[in-house]
């Protein structure tokens, strides 16, 4: 029976080497999209261009502008000198925000203790927008409370000094959320699609017939044909990983014996669901159809990768709920980026668990064994 | 002793009868062959026998199991070659051949006294992926592939279909070549001439067995004198006056002439050359000839259709 399994795998092995389009899909997929998502997507504010239209130019503004410029996330497109101008920079899209200071700023902060400061942001990217005035707000809050200590030697009264620590990620660089999400995403791409396709074909070109005509056992058969996926979901995990901690410095805080753990569950829970879609389809064709639209997509944009789930409307929210990624991603985020042990994830290990033993139940028992 | 046993066997696909009751024993050591157009119920009856399929209707017994419930018995036991290539083309020769060992826990060297007279014939493309293979090599392969267990009931779904003369030819010594291993083969063909390179047919046409017998019987079986005829104006012009003439009872081409059967008992060859001259043919040749397997199973094939 070992020999048997053996045999079957070894076969599967060499049409996966055999095949450039499968190998690219396994290999190619995974350095692509790491690569793009880690380098050309970024959610990361550096280098913004800013305008600044200072009409006091005084000893306080010309200090804010120095400090706002010496930083690596502002990068000063130019001075301009009205108002129309920063529009007109916005509109060409040369910059992605403006600070602008009223005439006799220094006086007025003396004279009355206050003062104004306009930031504009180019609110075009919602995200990205809030970012640049909150990173704008942050500069100037602390120019003054610098300021006004070393000037006055006296705080302010009843200022409430808030600082935020951004916890787990505090450079707030968005590989930290592509690396662990890739993870995921991949491995269902692999997993499902790939093994979906793999049984479909031996259904298509009637080889299926020869297997389930020859005194081999269907779990020696599904187990031959998934064991390859699995090893080699396995190698593109750890490549994810190896590339996102050596190119792009993301942390495994976590376990090493854990975070593998976590990865074969899922692997086996998404190779679950590719058998099972391939005892749904017919042909290769439906097969990719189904792995793609009706299981990559749901995994990419409700898995909680793109977009927070709490924000979701709650049709959404159900939907998500029921799609395995989702609790893959709060796992591998937690064991990556906050170090957590089994205690602090288990219920959703336990929902996984679930998960793979629903749809391996439902998927050998709807296996044929026959041809009808 | 039967090998194969089947009762009043029924099969549907939705509305389509399949297999309309059919009955029929094979016995040991026997080559069976199923002969029969397309549509005739040949796959849908092997894929039934080795368990693929299940039947809706009847018995079945195979090597004495039920097809149905002692399938894994049946699978182990049987070599089944369907009728269309299922072999792995991106596998080479020997790795199909190596597969197909390992998953019947078997090695090529255990079957090699079997199947050596085969494999040596494709042992020269060892390397070759099986999906650069000719059409006969594919199926020698294939051959090959469903003996390597050493089967007792070998099933050949059209192994012949899509495979050139010489190699058809190849094929069947083959097939009769097995024979001193003690196996009995069912095999399924379209063609008529190769059913007299089987021990015992059943001529099979929409679902129906039309008769089982020898082929030397089948062929003998015909029940009217039987004329070949030829003119010089053609066989379509000839066919057209023939379906007019009164004493027809069936004409259909067959090769370059046509066959007839007459309504009349007596030697009718003087009076339809009169006849036919009279409609204005020329170098006109009837011959009294000895049925084959085709003439009966066309003459078959009519009568069932009404």
């Amino acid at each position: 029976m070992f020999d048997r399994l053996k045999g079957i795998i070894k076969k599967e092995f060499y049409h996966i080497f055999r095949d450039q389009r499968t190998l690219l899909i396994l290999f190619g997929i995974p350095i692509v999209q790491i690569v793009l998502f880690g380098f050309a997507i970024s959610n990361e504010i550096k280098n913004v261009k800013i305008a600044v239209l200072d009409q006091s130019k005084d000893e306080h503004s010309s200090q804010i502008i120095d400090k706002v410029l010496s930083t690596s996330y502002f990068d000063l497109d130019s001075y301009v000198n009205s108002l129309d101008d920063i529009n007109d920079a916005f509109q060409k899209g040369r910059i992605k925000g403006a600070l602008v200071f009223p005439p006799k700023f220094s006086e007025t902060l003396r004279k009355e203790n206050k003062a104004d400061v306009q930031i504009i942001s180019d609110a075009t990217d919602p995200n990205t927008g809030t970012q640049i005035g909150n990173y704008l707000l942050l500069q100037v809050q602390q120019y003054l409370m610098e300021h006004e200590i070393t000037a006055t030697s006296t705080l302010p009264p009843a200022l409430i000094n808030t600082e935020v620590e951004m916890r787990y990620n505090p450079e707030l660089k968005s590989v930290y959320m592509f690396v662990p999400g890739l993870i995921t995403i991949i491995l269902m791409l692999v997993c499902t699609m790939m093994t979906s396709i793999a049984i479909t074909r031996e259904k298509e070109t009637g080889t299926m017939e020869v297997l389930l005509a020859s005194p081999m056992h269907a779990s020696i058969i599904i187990l031959g044909k998934v064991t390859p996926y699995l090893l080699l979901s396995f190698v593109n995990a750890s490549l994810i990983i190896a590339l996102g901690k050596f190119i792009f410095e993301v942390p495994v805080l976590g376990s090493y014996v854990l975070l593998i753990g976590e990865i074969i569950l899922y692997c086996l829970v998404v190779l679950a669901l590719g058998i099972f879609v391939s005892t749904v389809a017919e042909t290769q064709q439906l097969a990719l159809m189904i792995s793609l639209f009706a299981l990559f997509l749901p995994t990419m944009l409700l898995s909680g990768f793109i977009f927070p789930i709490e924000n979701m409307p709650l049709p959404l929210q159900i939907v998500s709920k029921i799609v395995p990624a989702t609790y893959f991603n709060i796992i591998i985020k937690s064991i990556m980026l906050k170090g957590a042990t089994l205690n602090f994830i288990l219920k959703e290990t336990l929902i996984l668990i679930g998960f793979f033993f629903i749809l391996m139940g439902v998927s050998i028992k709807r296996f044929k064994i026959r041809l009808e | 002793m039967a090998v194969i046993e089947v009762k009043n066997l029924s099969k549907n696909y939705g509305e389509v009868e399949a297999l309309k009751s059919i009955s029929f024993e094979v016995n040991q050591n026997e080559i069976f062959g199923l002969i029969g157009p397309d549509g005739a119920g040949k796959s849908t009856l092997i894929r039934i026998l080795n368990s693929l399929i299940l039947a809706d209707k009847g018995e079945v017994s195979v090597m004495g199991k039920d097809p149905n419930k002692q399938y894994q018995y049946i699978r182990n036991h049987i070599g089944y070659m369907p009728g269309r290539f299922s072999l792995y083309e991106d596998l080479s020769v020997k790795e199909n051949l190596e597969f197909f060992a390992t998953i019947f826990g078997t090695t090529i060297k255990k079957s090699y006294n079997l199947i050596k007279d085969i494999y040596q014939q494709i042992e020269p493309f060892n390397d070759r992926k099986a999906g650069a293979l000719s059409g006969g090599m594919k199926q020698k392969l294939a051959l090959c592939a469903a003996l390597i267990h050493y089967p007792k009931v070998l099933f050949l779904d059209e192994p012949t279909t899509g495979v050139d003369p010489v190699s058809r030819k190849e094929f069947w010594q083959i097939i009769k070549g097995l024979h001193q291993h003690n196996i009995t083969i069912i095999v399924s063909t379209p063609y008529m001439d190769e059913a007299d390179l089987c021990d015992r047919v059943a001529l099979m046409n929409e679902g129906e067995i039309l008769r089982i017998d020898t082929p030397q019987n089948v062929a003998n079986s015909f029940d009217k004198p039987l004329y070949a005829l030829e003119a010089k104006e053609g066989n379509y012009k000839l066919i057209k006056a023939l379906r007019a003439y009164s004493f027809l009872d069936s004409v259909f081409p067959f090769g370059e002439k046509l066959h007839y059967t007459d309504k009349r008992e007596n030697d009718i060859k003087a009076e339809l050359k009169k006849h036919l001259t009279e409609e204005g043919f020329s170098d006109i040749s009837i011959e009294k000839i000895a049925s084959n397997t085709e003439d009966v199973f066309i003459r078959l094939m009519n009568n069932q259709k009404q």
